[in-house]
C-alpha cells in the first residue's frame, strides 16, 4: 500500500493523463518533491520555494492542509491526498467560447 | 482603442492575452488586467473626465474594453452625501455615504460591474450570459442582459429572500434556483462555465467583471475634489470590492490625477460570515472557509475568492477591519434610515455598524475624512427589517381619530 495521491485535469499532463498515482508516505512537501522525479514539473506548479501555493489547496483524506501541519503534515500509507486548483473548482479550465 | 495590455497572473505574473480566462495555466493564481497607463495619463486628464456624461464610462480609459461601452450607459455616478447628521450623531467630523442604493438601473453596485462584463462579453462575441449570485448581481445581469439583448441564465441560493427572486424574474431570465449556499452555487457554476461556452460574468470573464468597481474609487475621489480620502469604510464578501476601490486609488495617482494616497482601507463583514475580518484581526495571510449565517446574505460568501488579496489591502494601507452582529446590522439600517434618509440593504447596515465599532476602537480617528461604501437598497431585502420597525398607527377615517392618535404620538 502507498499514499494515494489525485491528480486534476490541468496537470494530468505531467503525469501521463493518470488521475491517480502513488506516492511515498512522508510529509506532504516530500511527498511532492518525490513524485516530481517521477513526475518532472509536477512540484514547480504546486509549490514554490517549498511552500504549497496560495491558489492550490492540497487535502490530506479531504482535510485542508492548511488547517493541519501545512507541508509538514505527515501522511501515512492508504492516506488519500487531493490537489485541487483553489478558484477553478476541481481543476477545470473555461474554454474560450463565442466567437 | 483601449489601453489594455493583457493579463496577468497576480501570483506568478506569467501574462496572457485578452481572452475569456481567469486562472493562471501554471501556478492556479487568479489573472489581472494590465493598462498602459503612460498612454492612459495622456488621454485622461480631470478636464476630459469632467465634460463627459456622468456615469461610470467618464472613466472608460482605465476600463478593460477596446471598443465604446455598449452596456450600462446610464450606471455608475452615484451621490456622494455629506452625512452630517449621521455624523453628527457618531462624532465624526466628515461623514460621506457614496450611496450605491440609487445605481442605474437595480440599485446596487453590481451594476458597476455589469455594465463592464456585458460590454466585455460582446466584444468577446458572446451570445450567453450567466452568473452566481447571492442576489443583487442577478438583479444586474437580469436587467442589463435584457436591454442588450443577452441569453440570460442566472444562478442563486433557492434560499435567498422572495423579493429578491421577484425582483430578478421581472425581467425573464433563465433563473436557475439550486438547493445550496452560495459556495455551492458557484462550485456548480465553474462545472457549467467549462461545459458552456457562455459568459459568466464572475467566473471566466471575472478579471473583467471585477474592474468595473474601480469606479466607485474613481467617483469618490473626483467628488471629493479630487482627493483621496482619510478612511474608506467596505463591506467584503468575495473581498474583491474592496481590492478594487484600493487599485482606483493608486492608479489615480499613477496617472496624476491626485498625489500621494494616504487612505486607510477597513473591512467590514457581518459575524456569521466574516473570514477576512477573522483573518485580519488574527494578522494570518490565511482566509479559514466558514458556513455563513448571517441576515446579510448579500455579503455570505464563506470562502472569498479574494480574500487574501483584501487582507493585503488592509495591510499595505494601515486599515483594519470589523465584524457585527445581526442585531447591530438592523439597529444600523434603521440609523442610517433615519439620521440620512438613505434606506439600504443588510450589507450597508454592516457597514455602519462596521464603522462605528472601529470608531470606538479608535482605528478611524474623529477628524479621518471618512467614506462609507454603501452598495445596495433596502428596498431588496425590507424582510430583514420586518418586525424590528415601528408599526402604524391605526386610526378610523374621522378627525377625531387622528387627534386622538395624535395625542399619543406627541406624548411619546
Amino acid at each position: 500500500m502507498a499514499v494515494k495521491v489525485k491528480i486534476p485535469v490541468p496537470l494530468q499532463r505531467l503525469t501521463g493523463g493518470r488521475e491517480e498515482v502513488e506516492g511515498t508516505p512522508g510529509t506532504i512537501i516530500s511527498l511532492i518533491n518525490d513524485l516530481d522525479r517521477k513526475y518532472p514539473g509536477l512540484a514547480e506548479r504546486i509549490s514554490e520555494g517549498g511552500k504549497i501555493r496560495r491558489f492550490v489547496n492540497v487535502y490530506v483524506n479531504e482535510e485542508d492542509v492548511r488547517f493541519m501541519k501545512n507541508e509538514e503534515t505527515e501522511v501515512k500509507d492508504g492516506d488519500e491526498v487531493s490537489i485541487v486548483p483553489a478558484i477553478a473548482g476541481g481543476g477545470v479550465f473555461c474554454k474560450k467560447g463565442g466567437r | 482603442m483601449g489601453f489594455v495590455k493583457g493579463l496577468k497572473c497576480r501570483e506568478c505574473g506569467r501574462e496572457y492575452a485578452v481572452d475569456p480566462i481567469y486562472v493562471c495555466e501554471f501556478c492556479f493564481g487568479p489573472l489581472e488586467v494590465v493598462y498602459d497607463y503612460d498612454g492612459i495619463m495622456d488621454v485622461l486628464t480631470r478636464e476630459e473626465i469632467l465634460s463627459r456624461p456622468q456615469n461610470l464610462w467618464r472613466y472608460k480609459e482605465l476600463m478593460p474594453i477596446d471598443g465604446e461601452p455598449t452596456s450600462g450607459l446610464n450606471s455608475g455616478f452615484t451621490p456622494l452625501v455629506k452625512a452630517d447628521k449621521l455624523g453628527g450623531y457618531l462624532g465624526l467630523k466628515e461623514l460621506y455615504i457614496k450611496d450605491d442604493t440609487v445605481t442605474h438601473p437595480t440599485l446596487s453596485f453590481k451594476d458597476r460591474v455589469v455594465a463592464v462584463a456585458l460590454s466585455k462579453a460582446r466584444e468577446f462575441g458572446f451570445d450567453t450570459v450567466a452568473c452566481a449570485s447571492t442576489g443583487n448581481l442577478a438583479h444586474s445581469v437580469s436587467a442589463h442582459g435584457a436591454a442588450a439583448g443577452f441569453r440570460r441564465f442566472i444562478f442563486i441560493p433557492a434560499s435567498l429572500e422572495r423579493s429578491k427572486i421577484v425582483a430578478s424574474l421581472a425581467y425573464e431570465p433563465n433563473l436557475i434556483a439550486v438547493d445550496g449556499n452560495y459556495d455551492d452555487v458557484n462550485r456548480l457554476c465553474s462545472e457549467v462555465a467549462n461545459k458552456y461556452p457562455w459568459a459568466f460574468v464572475n467566473i471566466n470573464i471575472r478579471p473583467f467583471y471585477a474592474e468595473g468597481s474601480k469606479s466607485q474609487g474613481y467617483e469618490i475621489v473626483e467628488q471629493l475634489g479630487w482627493k483621496a480620502p482619510d478612511a474608506i469604510v467596505v463591506p467584503c464578501a468575495s473581498g474583491s470590492l474592496m481590492t478594487k476601490i484600493w487599485k482606483s486609488l493608486k492608479e489615480m495617482n499613477r496617472i496624476g490625477l491626485i498625489g500621494e494616497v494616504q487612505t486607510k482601507i477597513f473591512s467590514a463583514q457581518a459575524t456569521g460570515c466574516s473570514p477576512i475580518v477573522r483573518a485580519i484581526k488574527e494578522g494570518v495571510d490565511v482566509i479559514k472557509p466558514v458556513k455563513p449565517d448571517t441576515v446579510a446574505k448579500s455579503l455570505a460568501i464563506g470562502n472569498p475568492a479574494d480574500g487574501f488579496y483584501a487582507t493585503q489591502v488592509v495591510k499595505e494601507s494601515g486599515g483594519f477591519g470589523a465584524d457585527v452582529s445581526d442585531a447591530e446590522i438592523i439597529e444600523a439600517i434603521k440609523l442610517l434610515a433615519r439620521t440620512e434618509g438613505i434606506f439600504a440593504e443588510t450589507a450597508g447596515g454592516v457597514t455602519l455598524a462596521s464603522a462605528i465599532k472601529l470608531m470606538e476602537s479608535g482605528h478611524i480617528a474623529k477628524d479621518a475624512v471618512t467614506v462609507l461604501s454603501i452598495t445596495g437598497n433596502g428596498l431588496k431585502t425590507k424582510e430583514a427589517i420586518m418586525g424590528h420597525t415601528a408599526e402604524p398607527h391605526h386610526i378610523d377615517p374621522n378627525l377625531k381619530s387622528f387627534e386622538e392618535a395624535l395625542k399619543k404620538i406627541n406624548a411619546a
